[in-house]
C-alpha cells in the first residue's frame, strides 16, 4: 500500500510501546497532532531552510528533547511554551510518527 | 440525500497495514473518487486541499477554486510596506498542488452555493458538484461601517492592504512618494479581526523605514480598541526603544468615517485627523462567500462551526475554515492557525469519506511572529485542544506565551517559519 499507511503502521507499533498502559491514541490521530508541528517543521518533518528537519530523528533522543523543552531544563525560544501543551505521552507519539518518517 | 460517502475502508486499531479501498459504487464524473471542492486559495484552503490529497492518498478528487494566479502571503507583507522585502519575496506559485498533489486549480470566483444540489456554481458559469465542500474566503471588509470609503475612487487612494497584493505595493508606494515630514495614520477596527498583532507590526516596519529613509515623518495610530491587542509590552517597549518621536499610539479611538478626498479620519468624540498617506482597516467579517450562503451565524459576522470536523452549524456538508470562522477562546485569526484549521478539516474530510472515526482530540497550536524591526521578532504561542464537555478548542493551561524580547535570532526563525509554513501549503 502507500508510503504513509506503512508510516502508520510502524508508528501505531511504535506507540503500543510508548504509551503502554495510557489511553491509546489511533495513529490518525497522532498523525494530525505532528501535523500540528509542520507549520515549522515541514509536511512529515521534512524542513525547509532555517529549521530543524524532524523526519526520521532517533525517536528516544527527540522524546527526550521534547520532555526537556516541556520540563525548562533545556532552552527555547518558544519550544518551552509548545511543549507544555501536550501530554507526556503525546510527546512520545509525536516523537514515534516523526522517526518512523523517511529522511 | 444523495450521498457518495461510501468508500469503507483502513482497517483501523493499531495496524493499519492492510488498509484497502473499496470502492461500493460508480462515481459519475471526474476521477470517480469522493469530490471536495475548496472555495479560496490562502493559508486554509491550500492546505486542506494539500492535506485532503495526500492522506487520501489522492483517491478524494479536490477542485481548489480561486482567482489569484499565485500565492500571496499576508505573513512578511508588512516587510514589504517597510521595504525590507518584495512582492517577490511572499509569492509563490500553486503549482506543487496541481502537479505534485493532483488538486484540480479552476481560477475564478465562487458566486454561489446549491447546499441543497451540492453545486458551487463559479462567476464564470461553471458549476462543480461535490460530496463535501470547504469554504476559507478569508475576510471582507463592512465598508458600510464607513459611508465615505464608498464614494468613487476612495478605496483607491485611501487602501487597507490587508490582503496581501496589489495594494501591498501600492501602499509602499504611497510611503516612497511621501516627503520627509509628512503623516501616516492607522485605523484600527475593534477586535476580531484578521492577524491581531498585524496592525501593531506594520506600524514598527513603517517606522523603521522612516527612520532611516525619512526621519521628520511620524505615524499616527488610532487604535479603536482599549490598548494593544496582542504582544502589548513589546510592541509598546520596541516604539519606546526603536521609534521614540515617531510613533505616537492613540487607544479608544474608533473612526467613523473617512473623507478620502482631503485625508482626514473622523472620530465619534475625539477632533479629526489629517495625514498624508491615510490606511485604514475597515472592521472585518468572513468572506463575502460565507455571509451570502447563510453560514455567518455570529452577528451575520462570522461562521460557526464543529471543532472537530469544522462543518458549518448551519449547513451539512460544508466546512468553513480559516479566518472567516467564529474564532474558540483565545484563538486568533492567523495565517498559522487558518493552516491548522486546513490539517485538522482535511483529517475529519478524509475520515467522513472514508468511514472512518473523526479524530476525537484535536491539538494545534499557534505561533505568531512579529518584526519590530527589518531583523528583530517577537512571538506569541499558544495550545489549542478540544474540550469535549464544552465542545470548542480551548488553550492548554500552562502552555504558549510571549518572547523575553526581540531578538535576531527569532527573526531568523521567523523567517524560517515562512519558508516552511509556505511549503506546507503549496509544495
Amino acid at each position: 500500500m502507500t508510503k504513509w499507511v506503512r508510516g502508520l503502521g510502524f508508528v501505531a507499533a511504535a506507540l503500543a510501546a510508548a504509551t503502554a498502559g495510557a489511553q491509546q491514541a489511533t495513529p490518525q490521530q497522532v498523525r494530525s497532532w505532528a501535523a500540528g508541528c509542520a507549520n515549522c517543521h515541514g509536511t512529515n518533518g521534512k524542513a525547509r531552510e532555517g529549521m530543524d528537519s524532524l523526519a526520521g530523528v532517533n525517536r528516544e533522543e527527540m522524546q527526550k528533547k521534547l520532555l526537556a523543552f516541556k520540563s525548562g531544563t533545556r532552552p527555547a525560544t518558544v519550544m518551552h511554551q509548545l511543549a507544555k501543551g501536550y501530554s507526556d505521552e503525546q510527546l512520545a507519539a509525536i516523537s514515534a510518527y516523526f522517526a518512523a518518517q523517511k529522511r | 440525500m444523495k450521498r457518495r460517502e461510501f468508500v469503507k475502508a483502513l482497517g483501523m486499531g493499531g495496524a493499519v497495514g492492510s488498509a484497502a479501498w473499496v470502492s461500493g459504487c460508480a462515481t459519475p464524473g471526474g476521477g470517480g473518487g469522493p469530490k471536495v471542492v475548496v472555495i479560496g486559495g490562502g493559508f486554509a484552503g491550500a492546505t486542506a486541499a494539500k492535506y485532503i490529497r495526500m492522506w487520501s492518498d489522492q483517491r478524494i478528487d479536490v477542485t481548489l477554486v480561486e482567482p489569484n494566479a499565485q500565492f500571496i502571503s499576508c505573513p512578511i507583507s508588512n516587510l514589504v510596506i517597510g521595504g525590507s522585502k518584495t512582492m517577490a519575496d511572499i509569492t509563490s506559485p500553486y503549482d506543487g498542488l496541481t502537479q505534485r498533489h493532483g488538486v484540480r486549480l479552476v481560477r475564478d470566483h465562487a458566486a454561489s452555493i446549491d447546499a441543497a444540489r451540492r453545486v458551487v456554481k463559479l462567476r464564470g458559469g461553471t458549476e462543480l458538484s461535490y460530496d463535501r465542500l470547504i469554504v476559507s474566503p478569508g475576510i471582507d471588509f463592512m465598508w458600510e461601517t464607513l459611508p465615505g470609503m464608498n464614494r468613487p475612487g476612495a478605496q483607491d487612494s485611501v487602501l487597507h492592504a490587508w490582503k496581501a497584493g496589489p495594494q501591498t505595493q501600492a501602499l509602499r508606494r504611497q510611503l516612497e512618494a511621501m516627503p520627509n515630514g509628512g503623516v501616516y495614520a492607522l485605523s484600527i477596527p475593534l477586535a476580531p479581526y484578521r492577524c491581531p498583532p498585524g496592525p501593531y507590526e506594520r506600524v514598527c516596519q513603517i517606522a523603521h523605514y522612516f527612520k532611516q529613509a525619512k526621519p521628520r515623518s511620524k505615524v499616527l495610530v488610532f487604535d479603536a480598541n482599549d490598548d494593544v491587542t496582542s504582544k502589548g509590552a513589546l510592541f509598546k517597549k520596541a516604539w519606546a526603544d526603536r521609534y521614540q518621536g515617531i510613533i505616537e499610539y492613540r487607544p479608544k479611538h474608533q473612526v467613523v468615517d473617512v473623507d478620502a478626498s482631503n485625508r482626514t479620519l473622523k472620530f465619534e468624540f475625539s477632533n479629526d485627523a489629517k495625514a498624508d498617506v491615510l490606511n485604514v482597516l475597515p472592521a472585518m467579517r468572513a468572506g463575502e462567500i460565507a455571509v451570502q450562503s447563510g453560514l455567518a451565524t455570529a452577528n451575520k459576522r462570522w461562521c460557526e462551526v464543529d471543532w472537530l470536523s469544522f462543518e458549518s452549524k448551519a449547513a451539512k456538508g460544508i466546512h468553513v475554515l480559516g479566518d472567516s470562522v467564529q474564532g474558540a477562546p483565545l484563538m486568533p485569526k492567523s495565517g498559522h492557525m487558518a493552516n491548522q484549521h486546513g490539517k485538522s478539516c482535511a483529517a475529519a474530510i478524509v475520515a467522513l469519506l472514508t468511514g472512518q472515526e473523526v479524530n476525537s482530540l484535536p491539538i494545534y497550536n499557534n505561533t505568531c511572529y512579529s518584526f519590530v524591526s527589518d531583523e528583530d521578532v517577537i512571538h506569541v504561542a499558544s495550545v489549542h485542544r478540544y474540550d469535549a464537555a464544552q465542545k470548542t478548542m480551548l488553550t492548554v493551561p500552562g502552555s504558549g506565551g510571549v518572547s523575553v524580547a526581540a531578538t535576531s535570532l527569532e527573526g531568523r526563525y521567523a523567517m524560517g517559519w515562512a519558508r516552511n509554513i509556505w511549503a506546507d501549503i503549496l509544495a
